[in-house]
C-alpha cells in the first residue's frame, strides 16, 4: 500500500477513535471528580448519552442569531481537523499535514475565534462576556504556548511534531532534561487555559461572573449544542494527548498494521485517562482564579517557557 | 523597444489622461466612471511596470530637467517592482472601487486628480534609480496623499486635524530622509543608489544617515512612536484613500528601509537593534490600541502600525543573522510575505468597512451588527479580511507569520550573543501580537455582523454598488489565493531572494530549505474538507429528522426584556484586555450615578464615560507640540515691528557676510 493513503488512513482512523474516545475523558474527569467529592457520579458514559440526547433534540433559535449553527458544525470540523494534524495514535501523517506545530496552533485558535463568534452571536449579555473573556485568555495564553514550542523545537531543529516525537522516542533521557521539562509544564498550563479547565475556568459552573465556556454556549441548544460539546471535548481530548504523547511517547503507532494501529489507539487513550483522572483530582483542590488574576497566572507559565528556551542555549552544545 | 519603457511611458500617458478626464468631465456618473477607469489604467500600467521589473527587465529612464546634471532617472530592479507591483494591484482594487464609492466631495475634481497624483507617485518612488529621483517622486506621493486626506474636511469637523497631522508628519518624514540620504549621497560623493551601494562606504557619517533615513521611512510606515498621523489619517480619509494609503503607501517605508539594507549590506550590529526597536513596540503598542478601539477604521490603522512592526521585526531577524544566509533570507522572505499580505488583506479590510460606512452610516463598531443579514457580500469580504488580520489559515496573514516564526526558532541561538539575548523576547512579542491580533479582529468581525443591530443605522443597512462588490470581491480573493497556493508566490518572488531560500512543492506549496520546514495549505484544506464532509451530511440528516425551532427571543438566563441595548459592544468587548493593559493604555473612566430623589438607595441613572486616547500622542506629541509653541513664541519677540530693529538686524547680516567674505 502507497504510504500516501496509509499515512491518509491512519490519521483517519485516529480521528475516528479520537471522536469516540473523547466523550468517555470527560466522563473519566468527571467520575473521578464525582467519587471524591463524595458523589455517586453519573458514570463514565453519561458524556455519551448528553450527546446522542442533543443530537436528537430540535435546535431552538431566537431571531438575530445569524450563523451560530454553521459556525457550531465548523467549531466540530476544526476540532477534527486538530485531531488529524497530531500525532496522537500514530506517527505517521497524510501527505502536506507534517503535523507542524505553528499549523496545529493556528487551528487551535481557529477553533478558539468559532466559539468565540457563536459567543456574539448569541446576541445576548452573557454571550458576549463569555467570548470577551475566552479570547482575552487565548490571548495571553499565545506567548507561553510559541514560546514553549520554541523551546521544545531548539534541541531537534525543526518545529515539526512528529520529528520532535522520534526524538523523544529514540532518546528518552532527553523528556526529563530541564528544557523539555519546564517546556512541558508551560504547555500544560497553556493546555488548561485554553480548554477552560481550573483554575482558569470552571467547567461545571453557571454562575454569571465567573463562567467562560458556559456563557458562550449558554443560548446554544439542541444539536448545535451538541456539536459544540462535542467538538470541545474532542479539542480537549487532542491537547491533553499531545502532552502525554510528549512526556510519554511510546505505543504510538510507527507502521501502518492493525495490531500497530490498535496498540497506538489503546495506548493514547489510556494516556489521555490516565492524565484526565489526575486533572479530576487535582482540580478538587483547586478553586477557580478571579479574572483579572489570569494574566499572572499566565505570566508565570510565560517565564516557564522562557526560562526553558534559556536552559535550551545552556544545554545543548554548539 | 525595451519593455521597460513602454511601460513607463504608457504609465506616464495614461497620467494625462486621467488628469484630463478628471478635470474636463461633468460632475456625476459620467465623471466618476471616466475617472475611475483612468485611474484603474493607470495603476494597471504601473502594475506592468512592476511585473516587467520584477521579471529582470533592463534599461534606464533618463528625464532631463533645466537643472544641469540632475537628471531624474527611473532603472528597474527587482525589489522596486514587486513594490510597483503591489501598489499598482491595490490601486487597481481601489480605483474600481472609487467607482461605486465616491461621493460629494470625494467625487470632485480636486480628489479625482488627486487620486491619480497619488497613485502616479507612489508607481515611480520604487523605481527611482537615484536620491534626487526618489525625493520628487516621495514628495509627490505625498502630496497626492495629504490633499485627499483633506478631501472631506467640509463635511466634518475632524478632517482638518487629522490632515493637518498628516501633513507634519509626512514632511517630518521628507526632511529626515532627504538629511539621512543627503548625508549617505555625501558619504559616497554620488546621488545614484547604484553608486552609493558600490561605494561601501562605513563609519559615524554612515550611521548617522542610516538612522536619519530609517526614521523618515518609518515615519511614513507608522512605526511607533511616529505613527501619530495614522490612526487620525486613515478613519477621516475616504475608505478607498484608506486603503491605497494604509496596504500600498506605508509599504514605501518599508520598500526604503529594505533599500537602505541592500545600499548598506556591511552595517554594523546595533543597526538591526535600531530596525528591531522600532518593530517591536509597533507590534505589540499597534495591536494593543487596535484591540481597545472601537472605531472601525482606526481599528484597521493600529493594526496597520502592528504590520509595520511584525515586517521591521521580520527585517531586523534578517539583519541580525549575516552569519546565517539561509536564516536571513528566510526573513527576508517573511518581510515580503508579510508586505504582500498585509497589502491583501488590508485592502480587503478597508473597502469592505468602506462598504459599512456606505450602508449603514456608522463607523463606531458599537453601533453595528447583524451586518451579515443585510449586507452579505461586505460580510464575506470582511471575514475573509479579518481572518487574514489575525492569520488565521488558510489566508495570506497565515503563510506570512508561519514564515516569520519558522525564521525566529530556525535562526541560531549559537551565531553571537546579542541574536540569543533578543530572540526569545522577540518570539514573546510576536506571539503576544498575534493573540491579540486575534482577539481584535474577532472582535471586529463578530461585533460588526453577527447578532441583532445596535443602532437604526446598521438595521437599514443596504448592500454596496456593483463596482464595489466586485473590488472587495477581488481584494478577498487575493488573500485567499495567497493563502491557499503561497508556491505560485514564490515562483514570482525567486528574482528577489537569493537563490534557494524557498521552494515551490506540490500542489502551490511552500517549503523553506533554510530553515527545513514545509507548508502545504491546498494539503491541509482537501484533508479538512473530506474530514468536513461526514460531519455535514450527519448535520444534514439530523436537521431533517428535528427541523430548526425559531422564537422571537433568546433566553438569556430567563430575561424576558433582552432587547438590542443588552448586547456586548465592541468598548465592552475590550474591558478586561483595558484592565489588564491598564499600565500601558491609561484609560480614563467616568461613572455619573443619578439617585432617585427618594431614596438614595434606588438608582435613575447611571452614565458610564470611558475615553482611550494614544498615550504616545497625548504624552509625548504634546509636550513636543507645547515647546514648539514656546520657541514660537520666544521667536515673535525678535519682530517686534520696530523698523529700527530691522534695520539693525539688516546691518548686523550684512557685517557677517563681509567677515565671512574678508576671510
Amino acid at each position: 500500500m502507497s504510504t500516501t493513503l496509509a499515512g491518509s488512513l491512519a490519521v483517519a482512523v485516529q480521528v475516528l477513535a479520537i471522536t469516540l474516545a473523547a466523550p468517555l475523558i470527560v466522563g473519566v474527569n468527571r467520575q473521578v471528580r464525582a467519587r471524591l467529592e463524595g458523589r455517586a457520579g453519573a458514570g463514565v458514559f453519561q458524556p455519551w448519552r448528553d450527546l446522542r440526547k442533543l443530537m436528537r433534540k430540535n435546535p431552538i433559535t431566537a431571531d438575530g442569531v445569524i450563523l451560530a449553527s454553521t459556525l457550531s458544525v465548523a467549531l466540530a470540523a476544526a476540532s477534527g481537523l486538530l485531531v488529524a494534524l497530531l500525532p496522537l495514535a500514530t506517527n505517521l501523517t497524510a501527505p502536506g499535514l507534517r503535523g507542524d506545530l505553528f499549523v496545529v496552533v493556528s487551528v487551535l485558535l481557529l477553533g478558539s475565534v468559532l466559539i468565540a463568534l457563536i459567543g456574539l452571536d448569541a446576541g445576548s449579555a452573557f454571550g458576549g462576556m463569555g467570548s470577551s473573556r475566552h479570547m482575552m485568555v487565548s490571548a495571553l495564553v499565545e506567548p507561553t504556548v510559541l514560546v514553549a514550542i520554541y523551546a521544545l523545537s531548539i534541541p531537534v531543529g525543526a518545529s515539526t511534531l512528529s520529528t520532535i516525537l522520534a526524538a523523544r522516542m529514540s532518546e528518552p533521557a532527553s523528556i526529563v532534561s530541564p528544557v523539555s521539562a519546564l517546556a512541558l509544564v508551560a504547555l500544560l498550563v497553556a493546555v488548561i487555559a485554553e480548554t477552560g479547565r481550573l483554575p482558569v475556568d470552571n467547567p461545571s459552573t453557571h454562575l454569571e461572573l465567573t463562567m467562560i465556556h458556559e456563557a458562550m454556549v449558554l443560548e446554544a441548544s439542541g444539536r448545535d449544542l451538541g456539536w459544540i460539546e462535542l467538538a470541545s471535548w474532542m479539542r480537549m481530548t487532542a491537547l491533553l494527548g499531545l502532552v502525554a504523547n510528549l512526556a510519554a511517547p511510546w505505543g504510538i503507532a510507527e507502521e501502518f498494521t492493525a495490531p500497530a494501529l490498535a496498540v497506538g489507539i489503546v495506548a493514547v487513550v489510556v494516556k489521555i485517562a490516565m492524565l484526565a483522572a489526575v486533572i479530576g483530582v487535582v482540580e478538587i483542590f483547586l478553586a477557580k482564579l478571579r479574572l483579572f488574576r489570569v494574566p499572572e497566572l499566565m505570566a508565570g507559565s510565560f517565564v516557564l517557557g522562557f526560562l526553558a528556551v534559556t536552559a535550551s542555549y545552556l544545554t545543548v552544545t554548539p | 523597444m525595451n519593455v521597460f519603457l513602454a511601460a513607463v511611458s504608457a504609465h506616464a500617458l495614461v497620467l494625462a489622461l486621467a488628469l484630463l478626464v478628471a478635470l474636463a468631465a461633468p460632475p456625476g456618473r459620467g465623471r466618476n466612471l471616466l475617472a475611475g477607469g483612468a485611474c484603474l489604467l493607470l495603476a494597471g500600467s504601473g502594475t506592468v511596470a512592476g511585473w516587467v521589473a520584477l521579471t529582470g527587465a533592463q534599461g534606464r529612464i533618463s528625464v532631463p530637467t533645466p537643472l544641469a546634471g540632475l537628471d531624474l532617472t527611473l532603472v528597474p530592479t527587482p525589489l522596486g517592482g514587486l513594490f510597483t507591483l503591489v501598489a499598482g494591484g491595490v490601486g487597481v482594487v481601489c480605483a474600481l472601487y472609487a467607482i461605486g464609492y465616491v461621493q460629494g466631495a470625494s467625487a470632485s475634481r480636486t480628489s479625482w486628480s488627486a487620486f491619480a497624483v497619488f497613485i502616479a507617485g507612489m508607481m515611480v518612488v520604487p523605481l527611482a534609480a537615484d536620491v534626487v529621483t526618489f525625493l520628487v517622486a516621495w514628495e509627490v506621493m505625498a502630496i497626492g496623499s495629504t490633499v485627499l486626506v483633506f478631501t472631506e474636511h467640509q463635511a466634518r469637523a475632524s478632517v482638518r486635524p487629522a490632515g493637518l497631522w498628516y501633513a507634519v508628519m509626512t514632511h517630518l518624514s521628507f526632511l529626515l530622509l532627504a538629511a539621512g540620504l543627503g548625508v549617505l549621497a555625501a558619504a559616497s560623493s554620488s546621488t545614484s543608489f547604484a553608486d552609493i551601494a558600490a561605494a561601501r562606504s562605513s563609519g559615524g557619517l554612515v550611521s548617522i544617515g542610516f538612522v536619519l533615513a530609517v526614521l523618515g521611512f518609518a515615519t511614513k510606515a507608522g512605526a511607533v512612536p511616529l505613527h501619530v498621523w495614522l490612526p487620525r489619517a486613515h478613519p477621516e480619509a475616504p475608505s478607498h484613500v484608506s486603503a491605497l494609503m494604509s496596504a500600498a503607501m506605508v509599504k514605501m517605508g518599508i520598500y526604503g528601509i529594505l533599500l537602505l539594507t541592500r545600499l548598506l549590506p556591511s552595517g554594523p550590529g546595533w543597526w538591526a537593534l535600531v530596525v528591531l526597536g522600532l518593530g517591536l513596540p509597533s507590534a505589540l503598542y499597534g495591536i494593543l490600541q487596535a484591540s481597545v478601539t472601537s472605531d472601525l477604521k482606526r481599528l484597521l490603522a493600529y493594526s496597520t502600525t502592528e504590520n509595520v512592526g511584525l515586517i521591521l521585526i521580520a527585517i531586523a531577524v534578517a539583519m541580525l543573522t549575516p552569519t546565517r544566509p539561509g536564516i536571513a533570507a528566510t526573513a527576508l522572505l517573511a518581510a515580503l510575505l508579510l508586505t504582500i499580505s498585509h497589502a491583501a488583506f488590508k485592502t480587503a479590510l478597508f473597502l469592505s468597512a468602506g462598504s459599512v460606512l456606505h450602508g449603514t452610516g456608522e463607523r463606531d463598531l458599537d453601533r453595528m451588527g447583524g451586518l451579515a443579514l443585510r449586507m452579505p457580500v461586505t460580510t464575506g469580504v470582511l471575514a475573509v479580511g479579518c481572518l487574514g488580520a489575525a492569520a488565521l489559515p488558510v489566508t495570506s496573514g497565515f503563510v506570512a507569520e508561519w514564515t516569520l516564526l519558522q525564521a525566529l526558532i530556525h535562526a541560531d541561538a549559537h551565531t553571537d550573543r546579542l541574536t540569543t539575548a533578543v530572540l526569545p523576547l522577540v518570539m514573546g512579542v510576536v506571539a503576544l501580537t498575534a493573540g491579540l491580533a486575534l482577539l481584535t479582529f474577532t472582535k471586529a468581525f463578530g461585533i460588526a455582523s453577527l447578532a441583532r443591530p445596535r443602532s437604526p443605522g446598521a438595521a437599514t443597512a443596504h448592500e454596496a454598488s456593483p463596482s464595489m462588490r466586485v473590488a472587495m470581491v477581488v481584494a478577498s480573493l487575493g488573500v485567499l489565493a495567497i493563502g491557499l497556493l503561497p508556491g505560485q508566490l514564490i515562483r514570482v518572488l525567486t528574482t528577489i531572494l537569493p537563490p534557494g531560500t524557498a521552494r515551490a512543492t506540490g500542489s502551490g506549496g511552500l517549503a523553506l530549505p533554510g530553515a527545513d520546514a514545509a507548508l502545504d495549505p491546498t494539503a491541509i484544506i482537501a484533508f479538512a474538507v473530506a474530514l468536513t464532509l461526514p460531519m455535514v451530511l450527519t448535520a444534514y440528516r439530523l436537521a431533517r429528522r428535528a427541523p430548526r425551532q425559531r422564537s422571537p427571543l433568546g433566553w438569556g438566563c430567563g430575561g424576558v426584556r433582552t432587547s438590542s441595548r443588552m448586547q456586548y459592544t465592541a468598548t465592552s468587548y475590550a474591558e478586561p484586555l483595558t484592565r489588564v493593559f491598564a499600565d500601558a493604555l491609561a484609560p480614563t473612566r467616568d461613572v455619573t450615578v443619578t439617585h432617585v430623589e427618594e431614596s438614595r438607595h434606588a438608582l435613575q441613572s447611571m452614565a458610564y464615560q470611558q475615553q482611550l486616547v494614544d498615550v504616545v500622542e497625548s504624552r509625548g506629541y504634546v509636550r513636543v507640540v507645547l515647546l514648539l509653541d514656546r520657541v514660537g513664541d520666544w521667536g515673535r519677540t525678535v519682530q517686534n515691528g520696530n523698523i529700527h530693529r530691522y534695520l539693525a538686524f539688516s546691518f548686523a547680516a550684512l557685517v557677517v557676510v563681509l567677515i565671512g567674505v574678508l576671510q
